[in-house]
């Protein structure tokens, strides 16, 4: 795994490779494996992610009852037509909830980074991939792209939300996936970065407060905002917007973030909307229940 | 850490750490026993034990035991599953001392009739740690072959272990020594680059002083 976002550029422009396959072969040198083969694994974690998008069953509930329903409400919602977000906007929040609740009701995913962001990629990617009907093989490239801004994150600063919160899962997940979508609209290595910097940026110092501890209440809906974050800092950083801060630099702040994060906020399921009267009471209800 | 931890593990949800690290430790102690499970005794500790049922943690362990892996669709089933391949199991909290907070005891039996006992950590994204086996020290993740000697504390048998693999042509990625008391039991924990051939583990349990040997195979 590359340690900052500017060891990944630099080698992009020494050897004048696209930020993706500068990813790939790192992959080839750290599992030792041919590039035929690094390709073929992610093309099956891809191809997984859009298996788990079409297997969702909208009548499944979590053993919690807390998830289930909400993917099918919007499916229904983007049929309709007429959402305010539009309908691409529509589809990626669709996906993303369907692919958290599928999560929270035991069925298989890809942990992207994590189980509890598992929405966030799927959503963007599978919905750009039909809209803007991009070849399977581009859309390997564009997870290449996320699998090395996320190893970036990975290394300076940490993916587990007992380690850094919500912004290191949600935030993480968003940041790969706008880095993704910027390749995938056409952008450059700069562009990449920076749409990975301005997602993360906007979800900084999330906190993980799981009522119950559960992956589900806000886990589910969060990969709404990270999903659509992706979209819109894609967006900006092909406007030709730049994050004034560093994208490494960002990935720092996380960091520093995370570790000041009291513990009540770090997946212990004890602070924010684990610790309201309604996450208490609902912690206590499935208690009873066992 | 490398690009299937950044993207992956395909798995069957929710929480990598609640059940998919819950499979991990049941089908790794599959592996270990050999044989079919024919009894299980799943005790529960800290947020195993907390937040277990709403993660399908006890699913997922019983999922692990029945030997299937991480991303089988049927783990949400292996209730039932267990009860259709003869598996008995129950499922109840306890207290452990100085264990991670996602900590489980497992008490199994064998088709032969083999005793196990193992105590397991998840320790985040899908990893696992074996912690303890047979009531001694252990420390190894599962993601090697490992070699677990149990034998008297006498001079001689590291040797006999060592030389065997090297042998056999058998690299050994980390080693450790544990004992309960000089002169006690020890417990030997080698996890190896490649596997361990199974005339070679008959060998070693043959040997003088040797209590038993257990081995993970990743076959």
């Amino acid at each position: 795994m590359y340690k900052s976002m500017e060891e990944i550029l630099r080698r992009t422009r020494v050897e004048n490779r696209p930020f993706w396959e500068v990813v790939l072969l790192e992959d080839c040198k750290e599992r030792d494996v041919t590039r035929e083969d690094s390709f073929t694994t992610l093309a099956g974690m891809y191809r997984a992610m859009r298996e788990a998008d079409s297997a969702y069953d909208g009548e499944l509930f979590s053993a919690s009852g807390l998830s289930g329903g909400d993917g099918e409400k919007l499916r229904r919602a983007v049929q309709k037509g007429g959402m305010l977000c539009g309908n691409l906007i529509g589809t990626v929040m669709e996906k993303a909830v369907k692919m958290g609740e599928s999560n929270a009701c035991m069925k298989r995913i890809v942990a992207a980074p994590t189980a509890g962001a598992c929405g966030v990629l799927p959503a963007v990617f599978l919905t750009l991939e039909e809209e803007r009907k991009f070849p399977e093989e581009k859309m390997v490239e564009a997870l290449y792209v996320a699998v090395g801004i996320g190893g970036v994150i990975a290394t300076r600063a940490f993916i587990a939300g007992a380690s850094g919160g919500c912004q290191a899962e949600i935030g993480s997940a968003s940041a790969m996936a706008a880095g993704g979508v910027a390749y995938l609209m056409g952008g450059d290595g700069e562009e990449i970065v920076h749409a990975a910097a301005m997602a993360m940026k906007n979800l900084l110092g999330l906190a993980c407060d799981p009522v119950a501890g559960l992956v589900e209440v806000p886990c589910v809906k969060r990969n709404v905002i990270g999903a659509v974050n992706a979209l819109t800092s894609a967006d900006m950083a092909m406007a030709g917007i730049r994050s004034k801060i560093p994208p490494d630099e960002v990935i720092d702040a996380m960091r520093n973030i995370g570790i000041a994060l009291p513990s009540c906020v770090r997946e212990t399921g004890q602070g924010g909307l684990a610790a309201t009267r309604t996450g208490m009471r609902i912690r206590e209800e499935l208690f009873v229940k066992r | 850490m490398n690009m299937l931890d950044i993207i992956g593990p395909v798995m069957v949800g929710p929480s990598s750490s609640h059940t998919a690290g819950a499979v991990k430790i049941g089908y790794i102690s599959r592996k270990l026993m050999g044989e079919e499970i024919t009894v299980a005794k799943i005790h529960l500790y800290g947020s195993f034990l907390a937040t277990g049922k709403g993660h399908g943690t006890d699913k997922a362990l019983v999922a692990g035991l029945l030997g299937l892996y991480v991303d089988d669709i049927r783990i949400p089933q292996s209730f039932e599953l267990a009860h259709e391949c003869g598996m008995e199991f129950v499922v109840d909290g306890i207290e452990l001392i100085d264990a991670h907070p996602n900590s489980v005891k497992l008490e199994l039996t064998g088709k032969s009739g083999r005793e196990l006992e193992i105590v397991a950590a998840s320790v985040g994204g899908g990893q696992v740690r074996i912690c303890e086996i047979n009531g001694l020290t252990a420390n190894f993740s599962g993601d090697y072959p490992t070699l677990i000697v149990h034998n008297q504390d006498q001079p001689g048998h590291l040797t006999e272990v060592t030389s065997m693999l090297a042998h056999k042509s058998i690299n050994i990625a980390t080693l450790q020594l544990y004992r309960d008391e000089r002169g006690g039991n020890a417990v030997m924990v080698l996890e190896c680059d490649q596997e361990v051939p199974e005339e070679s583990i008959r060998w070693l349990a043959h040997l003088e002083g040797i209590n038993k040997v257990t081995y993970l195979s990743l076959k």
